[in-house]
């Protein structure tokens, strides 16, 4: 094969001489195969075929003989499969040892020979061996001015990539001298090398040079094509290497290219620059719109060999598509009705016969229907087209391709988070229920299961979950703990009545307890103890379910659990009565993993502070040798540690350390959060959002959040069962940035920002010019030690500079940190404070914004009247101005409204304004770079409801914002904003870069509506 | 409203395919194409466990699979299995055709393609394959085009080009 002038010409002939595992004719059968012939090795007597491939076939001998097409070989003797791997094995060690003598040996190799090792080197890599050398023999190749070395070279470059720097200096040479060779394919060979590669090294010499090549008008269309995803490929490895700017528009104009090919190269790569950069690249949403429609009306001949099967440009079409799905529906009426009109054909064709009964036609089809229906769920704004998309995707749920009802059921699960969709798609339960039961595939079940969860709402939660229930007993054991979290999540989320959630969580166990992870089992006990309608069933129910003779341990952690906090509840039934109850428990003691055990003997010993009557026969258990010595230190010191307890302590004791759990605080479910991590991000929809747009608004009677991580005890009580989970203690999540009290900071500089269970944090802070120093206050709200204590503080855009702290915080302590903030410049993003610190074992991260705003550097500006007003019109250009509007919660009052102007920072002037109802106000924001000078004008109107002479709205009018019929007292229109019925106006002016006035504004805004004094719209200048 | 869809638009992933293999019916590897930088143990170790995965998957199964972050779109062809792992976006029946297509070329090149033909010019496959795809997307999908280019570059197979470097022109 290296004699390539030989190949060329004789290629043809001799596979067809030799037969092989052909391809089929694709014109006689319905799909391309390979078929299965026996070939013929080539003869070793050819003269023609050198040594490489005398190597490759006595490899073969070694390692293929195991394939039983290749009967060809199977006359040469009887090597076992093992001997067969160290045949190979041998023989390669022996060809590396070789070829390693060869390059490093006195005599210069001749170009061929060097191309024949490498190549070797190649295959053996290929065939999964390490190659540790010849990448410098390979670099020779690429720089050789014969063609067939320097394809080999680039070749083993492109598939042995390492990132020796030496050697990186020397490909970037080749590749230069190549991409200047203006020989159309030795670019195509350099491009596809630094595509291949990709490396930073690369990125940095190349990044500047190939944009241009890609639109220079003399450039072959095959080398733009290279160029093109050459540049893409960069621009995903190293996009700060890329420039963009100039060469922009030209880019974006390919699209409008005659070549077929270089359009679709040219639509990948506008695809993945526009991610990045939507606004740079809008202009192309309209060529592509232009580009589909040609494409999508045109006869099937009109585009010759970029029709495949009978569809026109399959590949492009779906490229275009994708590109439209980084923009929203286009604003242009003319534009947005030819792009529906592109989606209707492309959904109508699919009504049509099939042109060709190959499957590669309606593949291609498919291909570009799927992509069309994507774009129709990303503008989700048309029903129609949802419900069509829908119907067609219910077409095919029952088509006789197993792939098409695959790829029906994925997409149909980002439908059924629509709002305009998701009704339609429940027509289809049933189907995908089938589905469930009768597909053989897996994969395709687990689809099912996909949608099923995705089209679950409150009308059909009941029927799904049981469904989901019984398939998890038939299901594949690999998907069954996704199954179970989904089943946990939707039972819960979907739950009127908490006595079927009990039942389905149960049932859950009593099926797949072996897949029930902790966090469900953790969660039906929080619930319980948060409602106490269910209680009481809950007791009951598992009571019962104990008596089975067999049940799962998460089963008997559950009931231990129930018991000991609720088992009063069911006491006063004598079948159950307390001593039966603890037998029972008991019977599954000896049967349970150790943190099992530590969890029934916390409910022991509650029992004996619920029961007084079994007190002495527990006692007896805790005595027993087993317990007291027991082997486990745990297991051992909690029997004497709660023997002891019930020996000393009075019974009011008793009752106050084994109180009932109280009620766990509101989290984010972390069933969910194991599901979401299971799948991956943006794999599932949001439930929450379909719910709300679905039934229109969120239900209260959800309105508990999830509780699952046990790991933060709550407040210092004594609540004993709390150790049992913390002995578990995995690491607490990262938490979310806390940021629920940081709008109240935004004209006030103390207070509390953050506080829970065990942890309050305080602020104190003061500012002059660009300097800030805050006092953080740490309280530690719990009777015991947090150890470890730790805190950070990052920021992008502020020096923040912190004193180091103690790492212990007694119980019931205070703490103080200070902190020192210079601002630099303008800045957007506030600090976020990391503070880490262990409590009772269990490790706690909290995340808390800071409230350190660019109004903090506000000094306030006396400024008389003529003064202002004269800036405040020589700010008029729009990007100097921001405005707000805000409705109105409660009546204005004008003490509130001045405090809080000056609490944002600036200095309130009186008597300025001719209106004395409205406010003004100056200041100047300092960072250590720059100072920015800021007017503020609010101007509340105070007559009447309708200044421009409207009839009031009604009283009872819900969305008319201000106290209706407390004339006077409401804000109303100034002459800046006439028109916005029944909003007043604050407005800000500055000189600030665009991006930031927006904040500034919304800074200041902010403080308007938490406390719902004020109420007005905003006009901010600086 | 306009807000919200700019957000969303960045969570898009592109049309971008992970890597290619060729493998054989015994788990022979007869190509790998990276298009994601990776180490070679870890291409070992995906090589190893798709392969696994892919064989013993039945005749009539549906060629798509979930595997990892990523999706797996495989065909079987003969005795050679042409597999592709695309981004959780990206469009699977495409894929399937993408595969299909560069069957196709390799068949017209080669005349009736066999395994052994990958096997013994192996560098016929990847040049075949680098016109074709470029980067994980499809660069040039006309079937005359490409094998055009390859034609062209046989062609030069005898002509030796003398490339003066740059401070000699």
């Amino acid at each position: 094969m290296f004699d390539l002038e030989v190949l060329v010409t004789t290629e043809r002939e001799r596979s067809r001489k030799r037969g092989g595992l052909a391809l089929g004719d694709p014109a006689a059968s319905s799909g391309l195969r390979f078929k299965n012939r026996r070939p013929e090795v080539p003869a070793s007597g050819d003269n023609k075929v050198k040594i490489c491939h005398c190597f490759i076939r006595k490899l073969l001998c070694c390692s293929v003989r195991l394939n039983p097409d290749a009967t060809f070989l199977s006359g040469g003797g009887s090597f076992k499969k093992g001997k067969s791997k160290e045949a190979e094995i041998k023989r390669i060690n022996k060809e590396l040892a070789n070829i390693r003598s060869k390059f490093k040996g006195d005599k210069a190799l001749d170009g061929y020979s060097k191309k024949k090792y490498v190549c070797k080197l190649l295959f053996i890599f290929l065939l999964g061996h390490d190659i540790d050398f010849g990448h410098m023999e390979a670099v020779n190749l690429l720089s050789s001015n014969k063609y067939t070395e320097k394809q080999i070279g680039y070749l083993f470059i492109s598939v042995l990539v390492n990132s020796n720097s030496d050697l990186i200096r020397l490909i970037n040479n080749g590749i230069k001298n190549d991409l200047a060779s203006r020989n159309p394919t030795f670019m195509n060979l350099a491009l596809h090398c630094i595509a291949n590669v990709g490396s930073r090294e690369m990125a940095e010499a190349f990044a500047s040079e190939i944009p241009r090549v890609l639109v220079a008008g003399d450039t072959m269309d095959s080398v733009k094509q290279s160029a093109a995803l050459c540049l893409l490929r960069l621009n995903r490895t190293s996009p700060d290497l890329v420039p963009m700017g100039e060469w922009t528009t030209r880019v974006v104009h390919l699209l409008n290219d005659q070549h077929l090919g270089v359009v679709t190269a040219a639509t990948s790569l506008i695809t993945t620059l526009a991610q990045k950069n939507p606004d740079d690249f809008k202009t192309s949403v309209s060529l592509a719109v232009a580009r589909l429609s040609r494409i999508v009306t045109s006869a099937s001949i009109d585009l010759q060999d970029y029709t495949y099967y009978f569809v026109a440009a399959p590949w492009l079409s779906v490229k275009l598509l994708r590109l439209l799905q980084c923009y929203p529906p286009p604003e242009d009426a003319a534009l947005r009705s030819r792009l529906t009109e592109c989606l209707e054909t492309i959904l109508n064709k699919a009504q049509e016969p099939p042109k060709s009964k190959k499957v590669q036609h309606s593949n291609a089809k498919n291909a570009v229907l799927f992509e069309a229906i994507a774009l129709i769920i990303h503008h989700d704004s048309e029903p129609t087209l949802l419900v069509r998309a829908c119907n067609q995707l219910g077409q095919f749920l029952q088509h006789r391709e197993t792939n098409l009802r695959y790829l029906a059921l994925e997409s149909m699960c980002t439908l059924a988070s629509s709002e305009f969709s998701h009704e339609a798609v429940k027509t289809h339960m049933e189907t995908v229920i089938n589905a469930l039961k009768t597909e053989r595939d897996v994969s395709v079940r687990q689809r099912a299961v996909d949608l099923l969860y995705a089209m679950c709402d409150r009308s059909n939660a009941k029927q799904i979950v049981a469904e989901m229930l019984s398939y998890l007993e038939t299901a594949d054991y690999s998907i069954r703990e996704e199954i179970v979290l989904k089943v946990a999540i939707l039972a819960e989320k979907y739950a009127v009545d908490y006595t079927w959630y009990v039942d389905t969580i149960l049932n859950l166990i009593r099926i797949a307890g072996d897949y029930v992870s902790e966090e469900v089992w953790y969660r039906v006990i929080q619930i319980v103890i948060n409602r106490d309608d269910v209680q009481g069933y809950a007791a009951k129910t598992v009571f019962e379910a104990l008596q089975a003779p067999a049940c799962h341990e998460n089963l008997v952690k559950v009931g231990g659990y129930i018991l000991g906090e609720f088992g009063n509840l069911i006491a006063g039934d004598s079948r159950s009565s307390p001593l039966v109850q603890f037998n029972l428990l008991h019977s599954k003691f000896h049967l349970c993993s150790v943190p099992t055990r530590a969890l029934l003997l916390s409910a022991y010993i509650k029992f004996i502070n619920l029961f007084p009557e079994v007190k002495a026969t527990i006692q007896d258990v805790l005595r027993s040798d087993s317990q007291l010595r027991n082997a486990d230190v745990e297991l051992q010191q909690r029997a004497v540690e709660y023997l002891r307890l019930s020996c000393i302590a009075s019974t009011d004791i008793l009752a106050t350390v084994l109180e009932e759990m109280p009620p766990f605080p509101e989290r984010e479910s972390s069933i969910l959060a194991k599901l979401k991590k299971k799948k991956g991000p943006g794999k599932l929809p949001d439930m929450d959002d379909s719910r709300r747009s679905v039934n229109g608004s969120t239900d209260s009677t959800h309105s508990f959040t999830d509780v699952l991580n046990l790991n933060p005890a709550p407040s210092s009580g004594a609540n004993l069962l709390i150790d049992v989970f913390s002995e578990s203690s995995a690491p607490a999540a990262a938490t979310d940035v806390s940021e629920e009290n940081f709008p109240r900071f935004v004209c006030k500089n103390n207070g509390v920002i953050y506080e829970n269970q065990l942890l309050q944090i305080g602020l104190k802070s003061e500012y002059r010019q660009n300097l800030g120093r805050m006092y953080v206050f740490y309280g530690n709200k719990t009777s015991t030690q947090f150890l470890s204590f730790s805190s950070s503080v990052s920021s992008s855009d502020l020096n923040v500079h912190s004193k180091a702290v103690d790492p212990v915080i007694e119980g019931g302590a205070q703490m103080q940190q200070i902190l020192n903030i210079e601002c630099v410049s303008d800045f957007s993003d506030a600090p976020v404070l990391n503070i880490q610190f262990r409590y009772g074992g269990a490790l706690q991260n909290i995340a808390v914004k800071l409230p350190v705003m660019l109004n903090k550097f506000f000094q306030p500006t006396e400024m008389m009247s003529q003064d202002f007003f004269q800036r405040w019109k020589q700010l008029g250009a729009p990007q100097q101005e921001v405005q707000k509007i805000f409705k109105a919660k409660h009546p204005m009052d004008t003490e509130v409204a001045k405090a809080k102007i000056l609490g944002f920072g600036v200095a309130l002037l009186d008597g300025v304004d001719p209106n004395p109802a409205n406010f003004v106000g100056a200041g100047v924001v300092h960072t250590k770079t720059t100072q920015v000078g800021c007017l503020l004008r609010l101007e509340p109107n105070m007559q009447a409801q309708t200044p421009n002479g409207n009839a009031a709205p009604p009283a009872t009018d819900p969305s008319f914002p201000f106290g209706a019929g407390l004339p006077g007292s409401h804000l109303g229109i100034c002459s800046r904003c006439r028109g916005e019925q029944g909003d007043g106006f604050v407005g800000l002016k500055g000189t600030w870069p665009k991006s930031h006035e927006l904040k500034v504004a919304f800074d200041l805004a902010s403080f308007l509506p938490p406390d719902g004094r004020v109420c007005e719209r905003l006009l901010l200048r600086t | 409203w306009r807000r919200n869809h700019r957000n969303t638009s960045c969570v898009i992933m592109s049309n971008n395919m992970q890597f290619m293999l060729l493998f054989s019916r015994q788990g022979k590897l007869r190509l790998q194409k990276w298009y994601v930088p990776l180490s070679d143990k870890e291409k070992k170790k995906i090589t190893r466990e798709l392969v696994q995965t892919v064989l013993a998957r039945k005749p009539k199964m549906c060629s798509f699979l979930e595997w990892r972050d990523l999706k797996i779109v495989y065909k079987r062809y003969a005795s050679l299995y042409f597999c592709c792992a695309i981004e959780d976006q990206d469009n699977e029946l495409i894929t399937l055709e993408i595969i299909h297509r560069y069957v196709e070329l390799l068949d017209k090149y080669f005349g009736s393609v066999c395994e052994l033909d990958i096997i013994f010019n192996f560098e016929k496959a990847y040049f075949i394959l680098d016109e074709f795809l470029l980067g994980g997307e499809a660069q040039e999908t006309s079937k005359k085009n490409v094998l055009k280019a390859i034609e062209q570059a046989d062609l030069l197979q005898e002509v030796r080009y003398v490339i003066k470097p740059p401070w000699e022109q």
